[in-house]
């Protein structure tokens, strides 16, 4: 799960990193007030989930009121669109203001969950403000990799190491330190899977201070950090996958026309693959889970119906406890219930797949059944075509 | 032989008597698994499904004698249930919950490199489907039938998928030593290589699928150690190749987030190590016959 800037920075100050003075605005207005509580030049900021921001014009520095005023006019209500975002880009509803800072220097400084070594690895680089993937193309070398122990947590000698490998002066050092350090035990305490300062910035009057700050959350951590949970921003979600999430379904929207309802991430890995494959493109991934009950199947089709550009719907169940005579009353009852007149496929097998079969196939439906996986991704594509 | 278990292991259900720990444990028993008791904190003493019950793993283990455990605790309580196993001298344990936090993940694979590597528990899971070993024993939640005993060892990320496999080997009359569910976890107790290496090891498996998936590093790793060190073939089929970067397949791992880590460039990985790619997923089963067939030409 993804956050704001402001509500990143405002995790992380708690954990004793220091960050510039700003508030949140939700209209031009409250930009103009906030920029006179903070006084001076500030820096407007559009508030999305997602990065390089700048470059597409969510981050405007500002001299006097009018400028804000204008500001904050071309960014809220719109849609920023990023290299990050995608075409449909993300809604901008709130600002963050901030006073405006003197840059000496720039410096990355990222906290993830590292799969390889399976602990948290602290990536620091005296190239900030580039993003990592430029870093590690460009300048591979300033590139600083420490590894933290989970029996014991980072030690303040790590820090240390980080600080002087980035060429710092030692009172700059003693800064810094303790602002690794709290980002690292706000990433432990919060149950973070990546957290990002980019840039941490060296002032002019010799400051520290976390610049741009984001974070992502361990999902399956949430029950016990209710705090964070509430953080959850569905406006910068596909509206498809807020609805489906909300009903406990496991749902990726995609761009194609042939939607989805399959049990198991990797068979419906698979099933998109086999689509592909056959010449279709999928509209979304779909796993409905271990207990597919008549109920599920029924949710499912209205999840994956939502989205208009769906033609064909291709329903692949491998049935393990399940059984296959259940998912088949439960796709007859929902195309029913739901009236649904587009073309559907389904691949049942597993337990009892003969009677599932049976009862798809004198239910009366137009509903198509194929036997394996390639048949049904090779119907669902020519049924998806014929309806195009 | 098989590996990690066989009709004689006897076999612990932690959270034994619970809807889900109860139908599962059942499961198993019809299947033929020694299954010789189960662990609930506080109903030791009873009795359920005909075994014992024990309040701790430990007590359990000193009175059974069990070796193999299966997780079934919810995931608050799924990492300290793991800890407990590995405690109490079990030498192998599944973890089916789903859920887990990923931190949890990373204090249980610490805490397990306080034993021994020979001592060391093996852990597989969480987020699978376990482990069949088939016409012997069953450690998991799949449909038993589906699998014919045979020689061919599966390793696998997804459980669904990993059925699917088994019925394409079962029409093809190929039959399976064991087939073993790592899970769809970013942190996982075994990796695709830690079992590749128990399957190179068993003189029963003869050749091995791998199912993975998008995310992470353990395919690569896996097919480094197939070159290097295996002299069984290996056949693998990567899920995910229409699967966008950036974003999360289901599993909680099943994510592209670096160089690496799609199914294309995990293929092209594969395919220098001399690994032999079912090129769909409908072929996984194909690919395994063509391969036993030019190892039956060579013989």
């Amino acid at each position: 799960m993804d956050i704001h800037e402001y509500q990143a920075k405002e995790l992380l100050t708690k954990f004793g990193v220091p960050i510039p003075r700003g508030g949140l605005a939700y209209s031009p207005e409250q930009a103009t007030y906030r920029a006179s509580e903070l006084g001076g030049a500030v820096v407007v900021k559009a508030q999305i989930h997602s990065g390089a921001r700048g470059k597409a014009g969510g981050v405007k520095l500002c001299r006097n009121e009018r400028e804000i005023e204008e500001a904050a006019e071309s960014m809220l209500g719109r849609k920023l669109v990023t290299h990050q975002t995608g075409p449909a880009g993300k809604l901008v509803s709130r600002l963050y203001i901030e006073e405006a800072t003197n840059i000496d220097r720039e410096i990355y400084l990222g906290f993830v969950m590292d799969r390889a070594t399976e602990r948290i690895v602290v990536v620091a680089s005296a190239a900030g403000g580039m993003d990592i993937e430029e870093i590690s193309a460009t300048q591979p070398d300033t590139i600083i990799r420490v590894t933290v122990d989970p029996a014991v947590g980072m030690q303040q000698f790590q820090a240390r190491e980080i600080a002087f490998g980035l060429g710092v002066d030692p009172e700059i050092v003693n800064k810094i330190v303790p602002a690794i350090m709290g980002a690292y035990r706000a990433f432990r305490d919060l149950d973070a899977m990546m957290v990002e300062i980019n840039p941490l910035v060296i002032t002019k009057e010799k400051q520290v201070l976390a610049l741009d700050a984001k974070m992502s959350f361990d999902e399956n951590a949430l029950f016990r950090r209710p705090h964070i949970a509430e953080l959850r921003d569905k406006s910068q979600e596909d509206p498809r996958e807020t609805y489906a999430s909300d009903r406990g379904l496991s749902y990726v929207g995609l761009d194609g026309d042939i939607g989805c309802i399959v049990n198991g991430a990797g068979l419906a890995m698979a099933t998109l693959d086999m689509i592909k494959l056959a010449g279709g493109e999928p509209a979304n991934f779909l796993d409905i889970g271990g207990g597919a009950s008549p109920e599920r199947v029924t949710k499912s089709f209205r999840a994956v119906l939502r989205d208009k550009n769906v033609r064909a719907i291709l329903v692949n169940v491998f049935a393990g406890i399940n059984r296959c005579d259940w998912v088949a009353k439960g796709v007859v009852d929902a195309v029913k219930e739901l009236n649904i007149t587009m073309p559907i496929v389904v691949r049942l097998a597993g337990t009892n797949v003969e009677e599932g079969r049976r009862i798809i196939d004198t239910s009366g439906l137009t509903v198509i059944s194929a036997d394996t996986l390639a048949e049904a991704a090779k119907k669902a594509v020519e049924a998806a075509k014929k309806a195009a | 032989m098989a590996i990690f278990i066989n009709e004689k292991t006897p076999i612990l259900i932690q959270g034994f008597t619970g809807r889900i720990g109860t139908f599962h444990a059942q499961e198993m028993i019809d299947y033929g698994s020694n299954v010789v008791g189960g662990v609930t904190p506080g109903k030791g003493g009873s009795s359920h499904l005909g075994r014992p019950v024990f309040n701790t793993v430990k007590g359990a283990v000193d009175e059974t004698g069990a070796e193999a455990s299966i997780v079934f605790v919810p995931p608050p309580f799924a990492a300290d249930a793991i800890m407990e196993a590995a405690d109490a001298g079990i030498k192998y344990c599944v973890c089916i919950t789903d859920g887990i936090p990923a931190q949890d993940m990373i204090r249980v694979k610490r805490y397990m490199r306080r034993y021994k590597k020979e001592s060391r528990m093996v852990l597989t899971g969480p987020n699978c489907a376990g482990t069949i070993s088939p016409g012997k024993a069953m450690l998991g939640i799949m449909p038993g039938h589906i699998y014919l005993p045979g020689r061919v060892g599966i390793v696998g990320r997804s459980g669904t998928l990993g059925y699917e496999a088994a019925e394409q080997l079962k029409m093809l009359g190929i039959g399976v030593s064991t087939s073993v569910g790592i899970g769809g976890d970013p942190i996982n107790g075994s990796s695709h290589r830690d079992v590749l290496e128990a399957f190179e090891a068993d003189p029963e498996t003869d050749a091995v699928l791998m199912i993975g998936e998008i995310g992470g590093p353990q395919e690569a790793e896996a097919g480094v150690f197939a070159k290097e060190h295996m002299k069984k073939p290996v056949i693998a089929y990567i899920a995910g190749l229409s699967a966008p970067k950036g974003r999360r397949m289901g599993h909680a791992g099943a994510i592209v987030s670096a160089f690496g880590e799609s199914a294309a460039e995990k293929v092209e990985i594969l395919k220098g190590c001399g690994v032999t790619i079912a090129p769909t997923p409908s072929e996984m089963g194909a690919t395994v016959a063509q391969v036993l067939g030019q190892m039956r030409k060579v013989a």
